[in-house]
């Protein structure tokens, strides 16, 4: 139905054209799924805005045909084009926060679609609005018609923005990255929606992301895309049966997994070429493991296979395994004694109102987390956004004051230390943020980041002695000795990452708090750092808590797990236990709600409903049984008590399974 | 030679000084390679540094303007040397033609007789009205006073010449410098090519020479705008006002500066009671309207001026004093509206994760703010800084107008609007003061207003 022919799409940057999609070419059939995955910066929003014909003011379409049934989209007026958005053509993006207008109600968003596309008006319109709504699972959408976007939640939000694009009954439906922004819970229930809808409507989708469990999910077909070309395209079943491009491969191979415990994560060397740089032989020839003399001269040609295209001159089978992996030595020692304890830690934000500013109410982000980390093993703290997970985490530094509980660091008790003595023990925790672009000080040299904290807390000498102590700390951490003098922007994400991770070493800390490390990188800059991060702790015996919503993250690294919902903890243990057995119907919930990145048959996925409630004003009883399936009179009234498992498991339910 | 003393006026101590802290922060960027790019950026704007050209030779008038000093009086030898009350600058010195040819009252610009008429006695023929001869302007044609258009166009045509001159050399300077020892640098410039705007600059220079020196040149034989009632120069008054507008411009932000960073920082760094107390204050001084509480302040200060003649020596001090004052009260009145826009970004990036981290690593506050807070703000208030300029030369210009502006004896755009206000309503009109003050100040607005939408633009993280 929809036909990409050799599109050409490129920036202007001043007198130079960047070309950022060179000669993509793909069909979409009635009712199919076709998803282009690859990582950032590799073309495929511009692919979508492209075919769109929404690109930026900078964009231009040097080449290439977009056919819809037929008609070419490049060569319509601007005015025809603005028919056919909407219309037979409809678009969700990443950010439902951002993609509404607030200040209009959902219904008059929903309305102008609506008017614009198919001239309706006055009560048949709402009737369809109504239909809409109900369609997208919105409970009540009579009423929710007239309340404004900051009155849903965000997956209210990704719902209410599929129904706009619904509204103008379109035949094909782009979403970008439509997943992305939302908890693993909520994402699971907008892919059952949009693969529901897709089966009643008949309705193409064009799915971009960067994600493989998505894929799985989701796609009949796979298109991977590299720097700006397509380079494999195939069925899913072939695609997840056996990947052909290198690439392809090494993106799966750099997935970290329960498998691959112990052993290190396959990497892709190097990054994606910028659009200036573009290597003149096949794109990926730098980064590639089979690389020939072949691949440097000239851009392979499309090779079919019943099927399966790839442009690679590389024609081997599937990846021999084992001599590209460095393995590790798991740190498996016993857990020892544990060196911080929190005890029954509160973080409690009041919230006031009126002109005197009184407290009338507390939102409780933290309420009663208790938590033991040994030395030199990972305790991973899982749980959706808004749990307060990462309160926790700063908590435990101190940059957030406890309102109540007791953290304890060898003997010293570190709730209310102030001043020189704080300062003191700051020396053994430290943290590393999430994203490594607002991490760095955009304004100082490398170095001088780094030496920060050796600065502050005293750490080595000065002069020539720091100067060693960087540079070591530098190469720690797989970085050149001359990143020293140079400033954050000219590094990439990884290599930020990484920054941050030697800042937070210089201090020699017995524990780092890793906030979401990875979940601003790419899946082989992931790997990456996961490396980096177990070399570490195998090296120098350090501690993680590891806070992330990554599953696969926890599967990899974690030796013990904490499951966090509303403030609590409902379940925790060793990670054989909770990931293999979990008996808390959350925790059930979480991790079969994970999108696998294979073909296997998504039996038994536990849905929940609705989602994480206000902290503000938690449910009574147990925080998670409006949206427990096994949840009785008893849950609805009273919060449960701990029940130890085994020696190290312990959940908080009353009917734990 | 005469001997002289030098006299320095606290503006004129300020103004030096902050030329000094220019250029310490040019050295300073220097070294700052992200500064140093930004900057870089702005050179590259072709506008920008086209009025950076024009505001440059504002300045260099400016600056000539504030290097004052006294002329010894003629005395018997061995007497003491008492010095003229009048205090003069170098630009004064340069322009003595402009300043000391006076006429009688208004005269039109390139005219050769006198805006009124007058009863002369005429030998031979008793008192007749008519308008005298202009005891300066067009004396040298004599009795070919038609000659005028003739005269001042051969005149200015040869300035033209000289000024191409002039402008051929200063290109092949910059083609010199541009070409970086190769010898293809003109064409370079010519195509745009360079890194810095030089075609941009040279443009500039261009028009800047070919209005300028011909101007020059013919004000020694004419008013070129003619005079104003007490038969002073419009042009020279022009030259004058400049300086006046340029420590309004520059002071003020110097007085505003200091208060609108740190209080800024403080209310969004620390939060809490501070921040109630600061927010308190800018919202009620806001809630005062400007131009009542800048009249108040003036008028309290001109009773304790007038109230101490013993502290001043001359006339000139008296007026800069007055000057500083209108600085002060302009700074203490303006600083509000960057006060919040900083207060703002420090609360944005107090959550940042590198400031965050910073305070894990236990560094004490006053650093996080020198080191993190401070060098991120500071393209906010390079920005405001240009862009305050040009709003504080016009608003003096309003205030003289309502007359809490200037000291009356010292020549601004207000005063000159001021006074010519009186002659629109007379017929035939005088317009020429009011236009050269007009034009005078768009120029050296516009210019300021070009120059930070190039800062702006250069500086602003989403576009780099």
């Amino acid at each position: 139905m929809l036909r990409v022919e050799l599109l050409r799409l490129a920036f202007q940057s001043g007198r130079q054209t960047l070309v950022a999609v060179d000669g993509v070419s793909f069909d979409i059939a009635a009712g199919e799924t076709f998803a282009l995955l690859g990582e950032s910066g590799c073309g495929k929003s511009v692919t979508a805005q492209g075919i769109m014909r929404l690109l930026p003011a900078v964009g231009r379409i040097l080449g290439g045909r977009v056919c819809f049934d037929g008609e070419d989209l490049l060569a319509l007026s601007e005015a025809e084009m603005r028919t056919w958005r909407g219309g037979r053509i409809a678009m969700i993006f990443q950010e439902p926060a951002t993609s509404l207008n607030p200040v209009l109600t959902v219904g008059q968003q929903i309305g102008e679609v609506l008017w614009r596309h198919l001239g309706l008006r006055g009560a048949e319109a709402t009737g369809r609005m109504v239909d809409l709504l109900r369609q997208v699972g919105i409970a009540d959408p009579e009423r929710r018609l007239n309340e404004y976007p900051f009155q849903f939640s965000g997956g209210m939000k990704q719902r209410v923005m599929i129904a706009i694009a619904l509204a103008g009954e379109p035949e094909l439906l782009i979403a970008d990255e439509p997943t992305t922004a939302l908890d693993v819970t909520v994402q699971a229930q907008i892919l059952d929606l949009l693969a529901r809808l897709q089966a009643e409507r008949g309705m193409s989708i064009l799915l971009i992301t960067h994600d493989l469990g998505v894929v799985a999910r989701m796609a009949h077909r796979v298109g991977v895309m590299y720097a700006g070309e397509l380079v494999e395209v195939a069925g899913r079943e072939a695609f997840f049966g056996q990947p052909r491009h290198p690439y392809t491969q090494a993106l799966f191979e750099a997935l970290p997994d329960i498998s691959r415990r112990g052993r290190g994560l396959a990497t892709i060397p190097g990054q994606v070429p910028s659009l200036g740089r573009m290597p003149s032989g096949c794109r990926f020839s730098d980064r590639c493991r089979h690389v020939m003399a072949r691949c440097r001269e000239q851009s392979p040609d499309w090779r079919k296979l019943d099927g399966h295209a790839v442009r690679c001159h590389w024609q081997g089978e599937a990846a021999e395994a084992g001599e590209w992996r460095h393995p590790l030595t798991e740190m498996e020692g016993a857990a020892g004694r544990s060196f911080l304890e929190v005890d029954d830690l509160k973080v409690h934000f009041p919230i006031r109102k009126g002109f005197l500013q009184r407290t009338v109410g507390h939102v409780r982000a933290v309420d009663g987390v208790s938590l033991a980390i040994a030395p030199g093993r990972t305790l991973a703290l899982v749980g959706e956004s808004g749990c307060g997970k990462t309160t926790v985490g700063k908590a435990l530094l101190q940059l957030i004051p406890p309102s109540g509980g007791a953290v304890r660091l060898g003997s010293n008790e570190l709730v209310g230390l102030k001043g020189q003595r704080l300062r003191a023990v700051r020396r053994h925790m430290q943290m590393i943020f999430q994203d490594p672009f607002a991490s760095l000080n955009p304004r100082l040299r490398v170095g001088d980041i780094i030496a920060e904290g050796m600065e502050a807390l005293g750490v080595s000498g000065g002069g020539a002695s720091r100067r060693a102590a960087i540079a070591a700390l530098l190469a720690q951490v797989g970085l050149p000795d001359e990143a020293m003098e140079r400033y954050p922007h000219e590094f990439s994400g990884g290599q930020r990452q990484r920054i941050a991770i030697a800042r937070a070493l210089a201090v020699q800390p017995e524990l780092l708090i890793c906030d979401e490390p990875t979940s601003a990188l790419d899946v082989s800059v992931q790997a990456q750092i996961l490396n980096l991060l177990k070399k570490l702790q195998a090296e120098l015996g350090v501690a993680y808590l590891f806070i992330t919503h990554n599953f696969a993250v926890v599967e990899y690294l974690a030796h013990d797990v904490a499951v966090m919902y509303l403030g609590r903890i409902v379940e925790q243990g060793r990670a054989e236990e909770v990931l293999r057995q979990p008996h808390h119907p959350y925790t059930k919930a979480l991790l079969s709600a994970v999108p696998a990145p294979r073909l296997e048959a998504l039996a038994g996925v536990i849905r929940l409903a609705g989602e994480t409630p206000s902290p503000a004003n938690p449910p009574a009883g147990c925080h998670f049984h409006p949206r427990c399936p096994r949840a009785s009179d008893l849950c609805r009234s009273q919060y449960p008590a701990t029940v130890a498992l085994s020696a190290t498991h312990r959940v908080t339910c009353y009917h734990p399974e | 030679m005469m001997g002289f003393e030098i006299v320095i006026l606290w503006s004129d101590l300020l103004i030096w000084l902050l030329v000094a802290a220019g250029v310490a922060l040019g050295v300073l960027i220097a070294r700052n390679p992200p500064l140093l790019a930004a900057w870089r950026r702005v050179g590259a704007n072709r506008i920008g540094m086209a009025s950076a050209t024009v505001l440059l030779a504002f300045v260099l008038v400016g600056l000539l303007d504030s290097l004052h000093y006294r002329v010894a009086l003629e005395g018997k030898p061995g007497q003491k040397v008492q010095y003229a009350v009048e205090v003069l600058s170098v630009l004064d010195a340069l322009a003595t033609p402009l300043r000391t040819r006076n006429e009688k009252t208004y005269s039109e610009p390139f005219a050769t007789r006198l805006y009124a008429k007058e009863t002369i006695d005429v030998p031979g023929q008793g008192s007749v009205r008519e308008y005298p001869r202009l005891k300066h302007g067009g004396q040298h044609l004599g009795e070919r006073e038609g000659e005028v258009a003739a005269d001042a166009g051969f005149t200015a045509f040869r300035a033209v010449a000289l000024a191409f001159v002039v402008w051929m050399a200063l290109a092949g300077l910059a083609a010199r410098v541009a070409g970086d020892g190769n010898t293809d640098g003109w064409r370079r410039i010519w195509r745009g090519d360079t890194a810095f705007a030089w075609n941009a600059v040279l443009i500039a220079c261009g028009l800047i020479l070919l209005i300028a020196v011909p101007l020059f040149s013919l004000s020694g034989q004419y008013h070129v705008f003619g005079t104003d009632k007490v038969g002073q120069d419009v042009f020279y008054q022009v030259l004058k006002s400049v300086r006046t507008g340029l420590i309004i411009g520059l002071v003020t932000t110097l007085v505003m500066l200091p208060l609108a960073v740190l209080l800024g920082i403080v209310a969004g760094y620390f939060r809490g009671w501070a921040d109630d107390v600061i927010q308190y204050v800018y919202t009620v001084l806001n809630s005062i309207p400007g131009v009542l509480l800048i009249a108040a302040a003036v008028l309290m200060m001109q009773v304790v001026i007038d109230t101490h003649p013993q502290w001043f020596s001359t006339a000139a001090e008296r007026a800069d004093l007055r000057l500083l004052a209108l600085c002060f009260i302009l700074g203490i009145t303006s600083w509000t509206g960057l006060c919040r826009l900083l207060r703002g970004e420090t609360l944005k990036l107090r959550e940042l994760e590198y400031i965050q981290a910073a305070q894990a690593f236990g560094v004490s506050n006053g650093r996080i703010i020198l080191r993190h807070i401070l060098p991120n703000l500071m393209h906010i208030v390079i920005i405001a800084l240009v862009m305050d300029f040009s709003g504080l030369v016009l608003a003096e210009a309003v205030l003289s107008y309502v007359g809490i502006g200037v000291d009356p004896s010292m020549t601004s755009f207000g005063t000159m609007i001021n006074n010519a206000r009186m002659e629109l309503g007379r017929e035939p009109v005088v317009w020429w003061s009011l236009a050269a003050a007009f034009s005078a100040m768009f120029i050296l607005v516009l210019a300021a207003n070009l120059f930070a939408d190039a800062v702006r633009d250069a500086f602003d993280p989403r576009a780099a």
